[in-house]
């Protein structure tokens, strides 16, 4: 009887360890980095977190399926090293010693990953399945660009400014149109004054000899060339 | 009588304007790169001696020209003699050039500038792939820093035959900086003068920022004691010398009229030869300054690199090996190699070629300058630092003080002939000839925001303006000395200044300038010559880097252009000068 019931376990041994098996096939590799997660609040990985483990993916193959069959003996872990990596399987209890397809046990984990996440206090980067490749969150995009927001509120400025500086130039110049056409005197302005002679202003008196200061350029041409 | 000319406030505004003009972007991205280049600490020696011989004599030159003609370059010329006209002429299409492509560094610091506003910065992480479930192809292989100039930014083509679409984000960055720069000149010195107190001062608190944050950053020390470690042997390279003499004489923003420009609104007895003593020591403690901060920023880089470097390897030994997490640090990573080498070897054999080597001094060999230095390195260590916002917000409004300064002293330089022109006054006012001088530029300026444009950037920056501002200084000193008379121009400047010349400005302009100016030429001519084809370097997407390329025949023919159009000015003028007289010679002599 004995013998038989040692015969029978080491059996079921044996198949465990063959379904279980790094790079068997449906196993998956998993490493938790809990250190670099939690630097000293690290906790130590021991046999009660492995049966948390095996609860979780148990818990997420039944959220899967919606069916209430996985059970924690369903799942399998093995090679666990002290990185803290290990490979797990999920045997399917119905049918006798075989595991779900790996596309089964992806889909679950994927669906309950922040669940499982949560439960090691872990992330994506932390608790890593290695051949299930996690969905990265994309930012939150406002709709509309902030750096247009920016930037219109700068156009804006930079246009009222330019606009005002234009304008109050256009009005100062009819000012002084009108005033010295009213007066036709000499006035002081700080920026342009109008000088005069004989009363008339010498914009007026526009000509070019007048202007053009001929000390230097008329050197050559005062002489007679040889 | 002329209507009377405008004038600064005060001298102040003067130096102010000055200093915002020379202190610019070549400060910041290319003084710390020769640095590092040519002998770090020993690099100041030739630096400070250059300094002295060649850029105070020139920078005293252009003032003193400017201040006594009260002309902008054109007309300041045609004084000295009427066959010079194409002097003038020529500085004002190489600013002309100038201005056509510097204002996209603006758009460019606009871009970024408003990008800082958002938490994380856009830089700092990779952009997803089109199905989420990792990071973009080309982000992984440059880092995010890279990706976002190259790609978000310029959206840069693999070759500059590629012109691709205007990019209307940049288009409309470059419109925003043009009407900035409108804004700031519209109305002449009395707009530029209040402007430049800000545009001259706003940078150095800005640096005193960064300074203070820098060298308190992790590993800044190690930048700095690369930097400023002598290599002594680097002096006896000549190249040393003239990227030395290069520096300065292009830093100083010589030749180009906006000096003259600048200092024909002085009042007549203005000391511009304390001035010009004043500026040119300023312009240089600023790049030693900017290099300080530069470097402990590039220090903080290379260490956090190799930081993060070591962390990888450990990371991926640590989960190939399945060892203990913490079993491996920094310190006794070569050991446990060492160990793993000898347990596992075939194992270690097959990881071998993911592992790479880490290396502080590689990490800080990286020179940078230019663009990359700006745009990619210090965004890269902004984006480490904390509160990284501000910082970058800071930074890049400094990046636009600086390029907008400089911006105003390039336009007056195109202004100030203009208006000084009584044809082009009496027709339309300061405010049209600043419009249209801006629109014309800002249409031009759209070819560099199309995907190719970087390298059409790339043209402009080093040719456009190297070999022609070399020349037209040589002409503007030996004219000055020369044809116009050095006892002559001593005269003046006794009567502007109040007091004799000192004995080592004559011997300058008169022969140590000209022949430094001249073996610079010849050096430039003789490595275009070398070097046969010119060559770029072009982004490759695939692979993520810079890799040569060969100009093709056609941008060649721009760079040839380029040189051609401002160079051949100056004889150009003299020879229809000389014709007009004879022409004129002609009518009278046969009345």
């Amino acid at each position: 009887m004995l013998g038989v019931l040692l015969l029978v376990f080491s059996l079921v041994a044996l198949a465990h360890a063959e379904l279980c098996r790094p790079d068997a096939q449906n196993a998956f590799k998993v490493r938790l980095s809990i250190k670099t997660a939690l630097g000293d609040n690290a906790y130590a990985w021991d046999a009660s977190e492995e049966y948390l483990f095996k609860a979780m993916v148990a818990f997420a193959m039944r959220r899967y399926s919606n069916k209430e069959t996985t059970q924690i003996s369903n799942v399998l872990l093995c090679n666990m090293t002290e990185r803290v990596s290990f490979w797990f399987v999920v045997t399917d209890s119905s049918k006798n010693v075989t595991t779900v397809p790996g596309s089964e046990v992806e889909a679950a984990i994927r669906m309950n990953r922040n669940r499982i996440n949560s439960a090691f206090l872990l992330t994506d980067n932390t608790l890593q399945f290695l051949k299930i490749s996690s969905t990265l969150s994309p930012p939150i995009e406002p709709t509309v660009p902030v750096w247009l927001i920016v930037f219109s509120v700068v156009l804006c400025l930079v246009g009222a400014g330019i606009l005002f500086l234009v304008l109050s130039g256009i009005r100062q110049r009819r000012k002084n149109n009108n005033e010295s056409a009213e007066n036709g005197d000499l006035e002081d302005k700080c920026d342009t004054p109008v000088t005069t002679e004989n009363g008339i202003p010498c914009d007026i008196l526009d000509l070019k000899t007048g202007r053009i200061n001929g000390v230097y350029t008329a050197d050559d041409e005062r002489f007679t060339p040889l | 009588m002329e209507k009377s000319r405008p004038l600064w406030d005060n001298p102040l505004q003067f130096v102010f304007a000055c200093i915002s003009y020379a202190v610019g972007l070549g400060n910041v991205w290319r003084f710390p790169y020769l640095c590092q280049m040519y002998g770090g600490g020993g690099f100041l020696i030739p630096y400070i001696i250059m300094l002295i011989v060649e850029g105070m004599p020139l920078l005293f030159l252009e003032l003193a020209v400017g201040q006594h003609m009260r002309q902008g370059s054109i007309g300041a010329w045609k004084i000295i003699s009427p066959y010079l006209s194409g002097v003038g002429i020529a500085s004002v299409v190489v600013s002309f050039f100038l201005s056509m492509y510097y204002n996209v560094i603006n758009a460019w610091a606009f871009w970024y500038l408003f990008h800082s506003f958002q938490d994380p910065l856009p830089w700092a992480s990779c952009p997803l792939n089109s199905n989420h479930t990792g990071y973009d192809e080309e982000c992984e292989k440059t880092s995010s820093t890279q990706y976002f100039w190259y790609r978000k930014t310029l959206n840069i083509s693999p070759s500059i035959e590629e012109n691709g679409n205007i990019q209307w984000e940049q288009a409309v960055c470059l419109i925003l900086a043009w009407l900035l720069v409108y804004l700031c000149i519209l109305r002449g010195t009395e707009s530029t003068g209040k402007v430049v107190y800000i545009t001259a001062s706003l940078p150095y608190f800005v640096l005193i920022i960064y300074l203070i944050r820098g060298l308190t950053l992790h590993g800044a020390v190690n930048g700095l004691i690369y930097m400023f470690r002598p290599k002594i042997e680097q002096l006896a390279n000549p190249k040393t010398w003239i990227n030395a003499a290069t520096q300065i004489f292009f830093s100083l923003g010589l030749g180009f009229g906006s000096l003259i420009a600048f200092a024909s609104y002085n009042e007549p007895n203005n000391n511009c030869e304390r001035h010009a003593i004043i500026i040119s020591l300023i312009n240089s403690s600023t790049s030693i300054f900017a290099s300080i901060v530069t470097f402990s920023i590039y220090g903080f880089k290379a260490t956090f690199n190799y930081e993060n470097c070591i962390s990888k390897a450990i990371l991926l030994l640590t989960n190939y090996f399945d060892l203990e997490e913490g079993a491996l640090t920094a310190d006794n990573l070569d050991s446990m190699k060492d160990y793993l080498t000898s347990t596992y070897p075939n194992e270690y054999a097959a990881l071998l070629p993911q592992i790479k080597n880490c290396s502080l001094e590689a990490e800080l060999d990286t020179a940078v300058q230019g663009t990359g230095l700006a745009f990619i390195v210090y965004s890269e260590a902004i984006k480490n630092m904390e509160v990284s916002q501000l910082y970058s917000v800071l930074y890049f409004i400094m990046l636009l003080m600086l390029g907008i300064g400089s911006m105003l002293g390039n336009t007056a330089a195109i202004l100030t002939p203009l208006t000084d022109s009584k044809f082009i006054s009496t027709h339309l006012s300061k405010e049209m000839i600043s419009g249209i001088v801006c629109f014309i530029n800002c249409i031009v300026g759209l070819v560099f925001t199309m995907e190719a444009g970087n390298y059409w950037f790339d043209i402009f920056n080093d040719y456009a303006a190297t070999l022609s501002l070399l020349l037209i200084v040589l002409v503007e000193t030996i004219a000055v000395c020369y044809v116009y008379g050095l006892k002559r121009f001593e005269k003046d400047l006794h009567l502007m200044i109040g007091h004799k010349l000192n004995w080592y400005w004559k011997i300058m302009w008169a022969f140590a300038s000209p022949v430094l100016i001249i073996s610079l030429f010849v050096f430039y001519l003789t490595d275009y010559i070398r070097t046969g084809t010119l060559q770029y370097q072009a982004w490759d997407a695939t692979q993520g880097q810079l890799v040569t390329k060969d100009y093709p025949s056609y941008a060649l023919a721009v760079i040839g252009l380029l040189v051609a159009a401002s160079t051949m000015c100056i004889p150009l003028g003299a020879f229809i000068i000389f014709i007009m007289k004879r022409l004129k010679r002609n009518v009278s002599t046969l009345e």
